[in-house]
């Protein structure tokens, strides 16, 4: 499959994305933000990253760049998006995902090798997963704090939208340690920590980052 | 504003610096944002557009409320 990796201005993980998305086994594509084109992709990542300095919300600009026009009318259609870090941010603030990210209960910057559990194996970025399977991969961010009003936290908590959840502890003040969630046709991922950062042995925590970057190989389309 | 049931970690810095500065008494505060426009003619369809602006790129409508008000 070929897998587009949009870079915006400021986006830091473009590259290691890439480079997870070979290891998975797909071909990556280099995407442009400002280019309203996806170049013939059957799914896009939006990496990690800070771009237009996070001036007025988290991805509030970026969301609005040509290339999400594509990205979000595809979406609607289907394609399988991941949004990791920076990404589930402009996610969410494209309203693909349910849910705001605001600032860290903690008001620090967080950095760490974060336990979660993947409660959700059916989507196309997760199946490489068993249900419930625990894998721990680096946790970076600044505004990781997944919030949503009460109604919206009881319906994506019942109808299994909840990707992953932080175990151990929740380091940024999500809501019902929420790490991850997906849209109700279930094509649509965005997950706080870095699986992209835990794909080689000689970087990284270790190799659980993978299944995000192999299941659209082993299920999506078989 | 941030909407009341959401957490504003940078109102609770703020409302911790307060005593310590002496300024006591304070129960709360919350932060928010605050955008002046400038416009050379403000009519009802100048204000709608306004809003507009306020839902679709100044707020994010799932966590935070606005006000549009006109000064001369």
């Amino acid at each position: 499959m070929k897998v587009g990796v949009v870079t915006f201005p400021g986006s830091l993980d473009d590259v290691d994305a890439q480079r997870a998305v070979r290891i998975g086994g797909n071909e990556a594509v280099a995407l442009w933000h400002g280019d309203a084109d996806l170049k013939g992709v059957d799914a896009v990542i939006l990496p990690g990253g800070f771009s237009y300095g996070d001036y007025l919300r988290c991805g509030a600009i970026s969301r609005f760049a040509p290339v999400m026009t594509e990205v979000i009318a595809r979406a609607q259609q289907g394609m399988p998006v991941l949004g990791i870090c920076y990404g589930f941010q402009i996610l969410c603030e494209s309203h693909l995902l349910p849910g705001a990210l605001i600032r860290n209960d903690h008001r620090k910057f967080v950095c760490r090798d974060q336990l979660l559990r993947i409660e959700n194996n059916r989507t196309p970025w997760t199946s490489a997963y068993d249900q419930d399977q625990e894998i721990r991969i680096v946790l970076k961010n600044g505004e990781g704090g997944f919030v949503a009003d009460a109604g919206t936290l009881e319906r994506i908590e019942g109808e299994g939208q909840v990707v992953a959840r932080y175990l151990e502890m929740n380091p940024n003040g999500s809501l019902n340690d929420i790490a991850g969630v997906t849209n109700d046709r279930g094509n649509v991922v965005g997950l706080m920590p870095h699986p992209e950062h835990a794909v080689e042995e000689l970087t990284g925590s270790g190799l659980d980052g993978v299944g995000f970057f192999a299941s659209l190989v082993e299920k999506t389309f078989a | 504003m941030p909407k009341p049931e959401i957490l504003d970690p940078q109102g609770k810095a703020v409302l911790g610096a307060l005593p310590r500065l002496g300024f006591t008494g304070v129960s709360d505060v919350r932060q928010g944002k605050r955008f002046e426009i400038e416009i050379a003619e403000v009519n009802d369809a100048v204000l709608a557009e306004v809003r507009q602006m306020a839902e679709t790129l100044l707020s994010n409508p799932v966590i935070e409320n606005y006000t549009v008000s006109v000064e001369q």
